[in-house]
């Protein structure tokens, strides 16, 4: 029955290219949610940012970060066994479809026994629905560990940052810790998902058939197994090159989108000199670059699958022509020889896939060690939760305050006393750098001095329960942080459970009322993803955010700088009731500013040099002269005299 | 994202608020049929590869013969080259065979290598003339468009735009192209084998065709859907961090994680509703194939006992069959690509059919003299930019060369358009802007941008040295002359204080230098530029008093034997011009010396008084 032979050899083909469906470069590749992940990237501001590519080190086991997700899989425990099962049994029916067809073929249709062929043909027809049966429940099986494992690192890695003090925050940007939060967690979880189920079911299918060939005729048994050898070294080999060669590509644009981002937001200094052509030359270099890697990516590819291809093909020649001429001297039957060429097709695509699954598992080893670097950071500013304050009275004190970044060896402030009662108002005055703002963080414990002690009310603040201190101190930026919320959730973020009136008392303490006229009211969405707003007006949102928390000390870092001289005036009578009751901290550039203050803290090189009244240093100080009697601001002065 | 129908209800995402939405970005059409310009566009990208097209081609159908031929081969070679041997021992056709799958599998290798390697460097270079088309287009259209169109969607036109279309040269394309390929070369084989059997194995195609539509359709929801989602998640997360001393400080940890949470549990769903119909999709293909085999089996093999169907042809087609419904899964899991990069491609052949609003001109005048003298005249302007509200009514101006005049007047007056036509960053709807007697519309863009350059308060810096932006003013200048310019300006003592003085790398944006030095760097860029009309658009109001000092002293150096238009912040930087112009709605309304306009009692005076009385008050 020789003409048996042709379609077991084809049905091998088939094998070979379910394989392939499902084990294949491309699970290596961006998937498209990767992908989307990298386009909004982009379009949040985070363009040109060069990828994220830094892997920490670990010398000693490096699956360890992998190893500790594990927990994240527990309440999955009996789904996942489940889902392992169906993998088993349903390569079972691959397998076996093939071989209740070739009975089919040897049986009733060589025999032409059609009462047989019902049952058979129908036994061919419910082993293949079984197959896909048990494939769609095992995928839809899978969705939720998957998903969930994925979503819930996700979650605690943002709880952890969100603890995670302002001094993290400065070292890291927020590109790379959502690189960690998005592209890391995918290939976590593909290779969690999909990767390591295949792993083991491919390194099964392994040994059971090279047991097989083998036992069934061992010389060309050999000879295949020696096949394996250049595919699962070239493949191993080509993994680590293309990994390389793809990270060298995403580098390479991450340069051109660097260069990109400079055109479109200098377009107006390229326009003013007419230097379309040297950007132009700067970005054609940088495209080139990325071409040359590219097209080394694809030589790379095309080697490598052709010769992927070629070698089982040349096996399956040799085995053809040693099995044939085996047959023909009786040491191989022709049965054993079909046999042998559909067993030996059925090895090619679990050994080549080895080299992609491992090349997979090392990626999410190198992912899960970068997300754990961040879970595995320890805040460095702790809840101190032994102390609290009942009634707060809002007595600030700095006394012998230093601070030093790390990685620096001048510090930017160095003793800092100042001393602030309760109700009373000082105004921190200095030139750019002198370190006014740094001053201000320590306040609400953004940081920590790296000398001396804050206290309020003669509590240290470090004894004291973070939130307790944070509702006590409320600050306003210079540089107002609104989020792409709506105005109520922005103003709110302090203290959501405000009532209307109070929200209307903060917004008129800020002279914001213009957010009623916002096309939405409170409810329009402002920030990055909605409506933009002026300096000025962002600058009166900030400002009634931290009214709005009705603190007993309020911090104001320079918050009115960007407002045009009548609202400044009004904000400023505004605030003074404001600061009648609570202590306050003000940084101040403005002599208009410096007035709403009790008392004038002059800050150079770091330390207090001055403290005193506005017009005693305006007297007796002349850097404070120097600082605070500046021009007239034209624009300003202008919209009142013009009109 | 129909922001009308989600608001409607105060739901659990009412934190977010409501915004009108870029329409553009989020209501793309999403069509894998492409409309009139990008096939235009597609066309046009195409046209110089249609040899290398036609060449491809070949290759593919040549690569797909050979590695469909195997198979039959070996077949062949059992069938027939094992009973010669069984005979008598003659093994020539079974040599001849071997031989043969030896020739077709290093064909199909080597075509397929050819094929990789040519439809890689076609994409590639098609890739790499559309960063580059579109890229000079962004650069020549004028800053009227820019300001309209915004550097964020730029930007993503030439990021994650062109990007969907490598996406879908690299990966998908290969995978597309084979498995069509494949499923139509089966088809093929099947109906030629026997055409009875052909048909009815060919039978549940319509079903399939069916069910690929459903999943299409699903496919681009939940596709859309999941970015949606995963934008949330994105901005979210972002917006935390960049922002988290505000939320540390106001302790919003807790509604945050909890917004966190919703939108990432958001997220969840889509991504399952994703994996589920995709898994929906590829078994049920499966199931349809599978099926399809048995059916074929039961009524081939009815067939072949009754001996209307060689043995061998039915058991050829069971396994042909088999890898007929398998490339199915593989387009399937394209689609989105092949979804994205359409669209990509609608948005690019918009950007790229857009005209620039400030035209170069077809044949260009020269300057009298070859140089640029610095004359500007202004006449008979009107400037607007929607047409019954001008910005500028109707002006006459003349400047003579080297006459520096300081521009006064409130928001809105119309200053900064005044500077805009003169460096024709837009043109004049009405009337002309001349320099040296020449109009700006028949200049090149050379000799314009020589003779005319405009500072403003936005004082970019591009990525590379120091040296690097200052020489952006004039690109052939040596080293020595960038440092002099930096010593004329003032800047020469902080930037040798640089770690690496003028070989520093600025930071992104040049971060690392405060405003005030990224703006003497911007004013030594222009004073290397050399231009013999200078404009300063409140170019020193971002700077500190002290730093400000230090630029004006420097601005009487630059300003010396040049034509300059200052549109002042402050007080200070008037009294350095010769002339003062105050401008109110467009119009002029004093214009002299600045001593002779505070003698006079008009507006200017006024502001002077003003300012003095403000200095005493403090």
């Amino acid at each position: 029955m020789p003409s048996v032979v042709v379609w077991i050899t084809s049905t091998v083909t088939a094998c070979r290219k379910w394989a392939k469906s499902r084990i294949s470069p491309r699970h290596l590749r961006e998937t498209h949610h990767q992908a989307t992940e990298k386009r909004l990237l982009r379009r949040t501001n985070l363009v040109g940012m060069p990828p994220d590519t830094h892997i920490p080190r670990r010398p000693l086991l490096s699956s360890n970060s992998l190893w500790r997700m594990k927990s994240y899989l527990r309440p999955y425990v009996l789904r996942l066994s489940l889902i392992w099962l169906m993998a088993i049994v349903g390569i079972g029916a691959a397998i076996s479809l093939p071989l209740v067809i070739e009975r089919v073929i040897d049986g009733p249709v060589a025999h032409g026994d059609t009462g047989a062929l019902l049952p058979l043909g129908l036994l061919a027809a419910g082993v293949g629905a079984l197959e896909a049966l048990l494939i769609f429940l095992r995928r839809w099986a899978q969705v939720k560990p998957v998903l969930g494992l994925e979503t819930a690192i996700r979650n605690d890695l943002y709880a952890h940052l969100q603890r995670l003090p302002m001094g993290f925050h400065g070292d890291w940007q927020s590109g790379q810790l959502l690189s960690r939060a998005t592209t890391d967690l995918s290939t976590i979880r593909r290779f969690l998902g999909f990767g390591m189920l295949f792993l083991v079911m491919n390194i099964l299918q392994l040994i059971t058939v090279t047991v097989l060939l083998l036992n069934k005729y061992w010389p060309l048994g050999l000879l295949v197994l020696a096949s394996a050898v250049p595919i699962i070294w070239t493949s191993l080999r080509f993994e680590k090159r293309y990994i390389k060669v793809s990270r060298q590509v995403q580098d390479e644009q991450g340069d051109l989108a660097t260069l990109v981002e400079e055109s479109a937001i200098g377009i107006r200094t390229i326009k003013a000199f007419g230097r379309r052509h040297h950007v132009y030359d700067r970005y054609d270099d940088a495209a080139l670059k990325v071409y040359g890697t590219s097209m080394d990516k694809v030589r790379l590819s095309a080697r490598f699958f052709s010769f992927l291809e070629i070698i089982p093909n040349i096996t399956l020649a040799l085995v053809l022509l040693l099995g044939a001429l085996a047959v023909g001297t009786g040491a191989l039957t022709l049965g054993a020889l079909v046999a042998f060429t559909t067993l030996m097709l059925q090895l090619v695509w679990p050994i080549a896939s080895l080299g992609y699954i491992l090349a997979m598992a090392q990626e999410a080893m190198t992912s899960a060690d970068r997300v754990m670097e961040v879970l595995d950071t320890v805040p460095a500013i702790k809840d101190g939760a032994t102390d609290t304050i009942d009634e707060p009275r809002g007595h600030l004190r700095l006394e012998g305050v230093g601070f030093r970044f790390a990685d620096s060896d001048e510090p930017v402030l160095h003793d800092v006393w100042l001393d602030v009662r309760p109700g009373e108002t000082v105004a921190v005055v200095g030139a750019t750098g002198a370190g006014k703002t740094t001053l201000t963080a320590l306040v609400p414990r953004l940081i920590d001095p790296t000398s001396g002690r804050v206290t309020i009310d003669g509590h240290d603040i470090r004894d004291l329960d973070l939130a307790t201190l944070r509702s006590i101190v409320a600050t306003a930026f210079e540089e107002p942080t609104l989020f792409s919320m709506s105005v109520r959730e922005n103003l709110m973020l302090g203290r959501a459970d405000a009532t209307e009136e109070e929200l209307a008392a903060a917004v008129e303490t800020a002279q914001a009322q213009f957010v009623y006229d916002l096309p939405w009211g409170l409810d329009t969405r402002i920030g990055e993803q909605g409506l933009s707003l002026s300096g000025g007006q962002r600058q009166r949102l900030a400002l009634a955010r931290a009214v709005l928390s009705k603190p007993r000390i309020l911090v104001l870092d320079d918050t009115l700088s960007a407002l045009d001289v009548e609202t400044e005036a009004l904000v400023e009578e505004a605030l003074r009731h404001v600061l009648r009751d609570a202590t306050g901290i003000v940084v101040a550039h403005r002599a208009s500013t410096v007035l709403l203050a009790d008392k004038v803290a002059l800050l150079r090189g770091g330390t207090i040099t001055h403290v005193g009244r506005h017009d005693e240093l305006l007297a007796k100080v002349p850097e404070y002269r120097e600082l605070l009697a500046q021009d007239a601001d034209l624009d300003d002065a202008a919209e009142g005299a013009l009109r | 994202m129909t922001t009308t129908t989600q608001e409607a209800k105060p739901s659990a995402s009412s934190w977010r608020g409501v915004a009108s939405e870029d329409q553009d970005e989020l209501s793309e059409k999403v069509s894998v049929l492409l409309r009139a310009r990008s096939r235009r566009l597609l066309g046009d990208l195409l046209r110089p590869y249609r040899k290398k097209i036609a060449l491809l081609v070949t290759i593919i159908v040549i690569s797909n013969a050979a590695a469909l031929s195997i198979p039959l081969l070996v077949a062949i070679g059992i069938d027939e080259g094992i009973p010669p041997i069984r005979k008598g021992g003659d093994p020539t056709v079974l040599l001849t065979v071997v031989g043969v799958i030896l020739a077709a599998a290093v064909t199909q290798a080597l075509t397929r290598q050819a094929f990789l390697r040519l439809a890689g460097t076609i994409g590639q270079s098609i890739l790499l003339e559309l960063r580059r088309r579109v890229f000079d287009h962004f650069q020549r259209l004028s800053l009227s468009f820019h300001e309209k169109y915004t550097s964020g969607r730029v930007i993503s036109r030439l990021t994650s735009d062109v990007e969907s279309i490598a996406e879908l040269v690299q990966s998908g394309f290969d995978a597309l192209v084979k498995a069509l390929l494949t499923m139509l070369g089966t088809a093929v084989l099947l109906l030629a084998m026997d055409l009875h059997l052909g048909l009815v194995a060919l039978v549940p195609i319509p079903l399939l065709l069916l069910f690929t539509r459903w999943f299409r359709r699903q496919s681009t929801l939940v596709y859309r859907r999941t970015r949606e989602t995963v934008a949330l998640v994105i901005v979210h997360f972002v917006e935390s961090m960049t922002g988290i001393r505000a939320v540390q400080a106001f302790r919003r940890e807790r509604r945050n994680q909890e917004i966190f949470e919703q939108l990432n549990d958001d997220y969840r769903g889509a991504n399952a509703r994703s994996m589920q119909i995709g898994a929906t999709f590829m078994t049920g293909v499966k199931l349809i194939g599978n099926l399809t085999i048995g059916g074929v089996l039961l009524y081939g093999g009815y067939l072949a006992i009754h001996g209307e169907v060689l043995i061998g042809v039915l058991t050829a087609f069971l396994l042909y069959l088999r890898q007929f419904y398998e490339p199915m899964q593989e387009v399937s899991q394209f689609y989105n690509t092949l979804q994205s990069a359409g669209a990509a491609l609608e948005k690019l052949s918009g950007v790229l059919e857009e005209q620039p609003g400030v035209p170069e001109p077809r044949e260009p005048e020269a300057l009298p003299g070859g140089r640029a003298r610095g004359k500007v005249r202004f006449d008979g302007v009107t400037f607007a930019y929607v047409a019954e509200m001008p910005i500028l009514p109707r002006l006459d101006l003349t400047i003579p060369a080297g006459q520096s005049v300081a521009l006064v007047g409130a928001t809105g007056a119309g200053k900064t358009t005044l500077a805009k036509l003169i460096s024709r960053f837009y043109d004049p709807t009405d009337g002309r802007v001349l320099l040296d007697g020449v109009d700006l519309r028949g200049l090149d863009e050379q000799t314009l941008r020589q003779a005319v350059v405009m500072v403003t308060q936005e004082n970019f810096l591009f990525s590379g040295t120091v040296a690097d932006n200052i020489r952006f003013g004039r690109p052939d200048a040596t080293d020595h002359q960038v440092r002099e310019a930096a010593k004329a300006i003032g800047a020469h003592e902080f930037i040798s204080a640089l770690p690496d003085g003028y070989d520093t790398e600025v930071g992104k944006r040049g971060g690392r230098m405060s405003a005030g030095q990224r703006q003497l760097v911007a004013f030594a860029r222009a004073f290397l530029a050399d231009p013999a009309v200078l404009i300063l658009d409140e170019a020193t109001s971002s700077l500190d008093v002290p730093s400000e000092r230090l630029v004006q002293r420097a601005l009487r150096t630059i300003l010396a034997d040049r034509t300059a238009l200052i549109i002042a912040h402050r007080l200070s930087t008037v009294e350095i011009a010769d002339r003062v112009l105050v401008m109110d709605r467009g119009r002029i309304v004093e214009d002299g010396p600045p001593a002779q306009l505070i003698a006079a009692s008009g507006r200017f005076a006024g502001l002077h008084q003003a300012w003095l009385d403000s200095l005493s008050q403090s």
